[in-house]
């Protein structure tokens, strides 16, 4: 993984993956039923519909009846994906999740989309920078961010095997393939994409790829960075977290997400009670976005390669 | 199970569960009285004679389901699980202690025969439909009853669920709305007025019965007459009073969520006793 050629690398959109696989799902899974509240067509539930329209409900523009009613469509045995944008879900929703679906242990999977400042030009109003931090505090909630198109199908997968609640949360914008089709993916398990000795950077989501760049470039600096990929933020792989922590020293997260509450948060958590050792996090200060390009928006609030290059050095300045 | 047709015995029923109501209230030292008391008497015509279901396959696809969405009468629910057998009655004198099995409100993973957990207003119609259209795509035929407070349906959620039922023709939701005309903060009409309730329901797609909510005989026609409908929900519109029975506590708004003391409740049992 380490020398891929990542500027050249295939990108793939995790929406349609989700989109496809849930449809084909559909027919060997008579008791998945898919629930969207009108962006089916953004999310990808419409290939679902398309498919099993006997079992697709669609909501209309009304979230929180949408999850209270999968919470009934789960306790009457069926199996519901429910799907909006990741602002809405576990916004406009919070309420109905903690008490029609957390509070039961429902099986209900949320699988939003546009998670994220990678939404761009829609702006602040939907780029969903609290959504981890909102789905990580509620008890028996399950939370994964994958990183690329072949991880979300392997995450789309286990959650047909995994009892209870679960947030997913996928993208707008197309990501690099940083995982081959058997990714490996486990629940409550993190994967080393690339190691290194000098520093751990643990990132999910886009700042996987992110990470990767960053550390080719410090490579070149001769700074030998691990990068592991945390798409299971909860349940999260303490063991690995600490065992970078004995062996690297130095920690750096990063996340496409608000530095409060999300990865960051959980490593340090795992960090400060077990091993104190530097963690710098890369990831959005507590601020509304802009409008804008994702890119520009990433390098404008300090998600890019730069800022990750930049916490390296921060996090190793720190290293006792 | 005691299963009955015969209005007497179902009053008798209502008032016995009126007595262990107030009970486990007091004993308690908190909940809330006035609205279990205003709903107890459509809870035993549904329990007792209408609603099919079994102590030992709760929830079961042969059986009918109840969602008591004002989560707070959760009392009036505990003592007609407990008289149908589904726990010891002896359980609701440890009603809302640490190691009971009954929560403040409806704690599903806690106490056989409930199904979901309410308590946070305004959510139980939409899973009541969630079940109900599971049943449909698994051609049960199963109805769905579930219990609406009158200060409840301010819930935004409330209405949206209530275009869900009518949307997709959900004729196996029938849902009562326990208008006892109090929330905690005061007369409905006055904290927000609901009004005109039944035009509401109409204007959402839903048949509408209205009808006197201790009239034990109304509520089982009314019932009879819900599930013939087809193609839309039903709303059973329940003309109640808060407190019913017992005679300090009727239309009084402080005993919302104000449990009776040991003076009172001898009184509460003179009241039900007919003294």
């Amino acid at each position: 993984m380490a020398e891929l050629t990542l500027n050249t690398i295939e990108k793939k959109s995790l929406r349609d993956e989700y989109g496809s696989l849930i449809a084909e799902l559909g027919d060997t899974h008579k008791d998945i039923v898919v629930l969207d509240s009108d962006l089916s067509c953004s999310t990808k539930t419409a290939k679902f519909a398309k498919r099993h329209p006997e079992r697709f409900f669609n909501m209309g523009i009304a979230e929180a009846d949408m999850i209270s009613t999968a919470a009934g469509l789960a306790s009457a045995g069926k199996k519901p994906y429910a799907s909006t944008f990741a602002v809405f879900a576990t916004g406009r929703a919070w309420d109905q999740i903690r008490q029609s679906v957390c509070l039961s242990k429902l099986n209900v999977k949320i699988v939003s989309t546009h998670g994220g400042i990678t939404v761009g030009e829609d702006g602040p109003s939907h780029q969903a920078m609290e959504d981890v931090a909102l789905m990580r505090v509620m008890p028996n909630m399950t939370v994964i961010v994958p990183a690329d198109a072949n991880e979300t199908r392997a995450v789309i997968t286990e959650s047909l095997k995994t009892p209870g609640p679960m947030y997913i949360r996928l993208t707008r914008e197309k990501f690099p393939l940083i995982h081959g089709e058997d990714c490996g993916f486990k629940l409550g398990k993190s994967r080393v994409v690339r190691d290194g000795g000098d520093i751990a950077i643990l990132a999910c989501g886009y700042m996987v790829y992110k990470s990767l760049q960053a550390a080719n470039l410090l490579a070149e600096e001769g700074i030998s960075c691990r990068v592991i990929n945390m798409s299971s933020i909860k349940p999260i792989d303490e063991e690995a977290i600490l065992r970078a922590a004995t062996e690297c020293k130095a920690l750096v997260t990063a996340e496409e997400h608000s530095i409060l509450g999300g990865l960051g948060s959980a490593v340090t958590e795992v960090v400060c009670e077990n091993n104190p050792t530097p963690v710098v996090r890369v990831g959005m200060d507590p601020v509304f976005g802009k409008s804008g390009k994702s890119e520009i928006l990433l390098e404008k609030f300090g998600m890019n390669t730069t800022a990750i290059v930049k916490a390296v050095h921060r996090s190793l300045s720190l290293k006792r | 199970m005691e299963y009955t047709d015969d209005i007497g015995v179902l009053k008798n029923i209502a008032n016995d569960l009126r007595v262990d109501i107030v009970k486990c209230l007091t004993k308690s030292g908190s909940g809330h009285p006035g609205g279990s008391l205003s709903a107890i008497d459509m809870l035993t015509a549904l329990y007792f004679s209408r609603m099919r279901h079994d102590v030992n396959n709760s929830g079961g696809d042969k059986y009918d389901r109840f969602v008591l969405s004002k989560g707070h009468a959760a009392p009036a629910l505990y003592a007609v699980l407990a008289r149908c057998g589904y726990f010891e009655k002896s359980c609701l004198d440890t009603l809302r202690q640490v190691d009971s099995i009954l929560s403040g409100h409806p704690y599903a993973p806690s106490t056989p025969g409930v199904e979901v957990s309410t308590g946070s207003l305004g959510q139980g119609l939409s899973m009541a439909n969630g079940m109900a259209l599971a049943s449909k795509l698994d051609n049960l035929d199963r109805t769905v009853f579930c219990m609406l407070g009158d200060g409840e349906i301010q819930e935004g959620q409330v209405w949206e669920a209530a275009m869900t039922s009518a949307h997709y023709k959900l004729d196996n939701v029938i849902a009562f709305l326990d208008n006892n005309g109090l929330q905690i903060d005061g007369p409905v009409k006055d904290i927000m007025n609901i009004e005109p309730i039944g035009d509401k329901w109409r204007s959402f797609g839903w048949e509408v019965f209205e009808i006197d909510g201790h009239d034990i005989g109304a509520i089982l026609t009314a019932i009879d007459k819900a599930r013939k409908v087809t193609g839309k929900p039903s709303m059973i519109w329940a003309h109640t009073v808060k407190g019913k029975g017992v005679s300090f506590m009727e239309n009084k708004v402080s005993f919302h969520g104000v449990t009776p003391t040991e003076i009172e409740l001898e009184t509460a049992l003179a009241d039900l006793a007919g003294e």
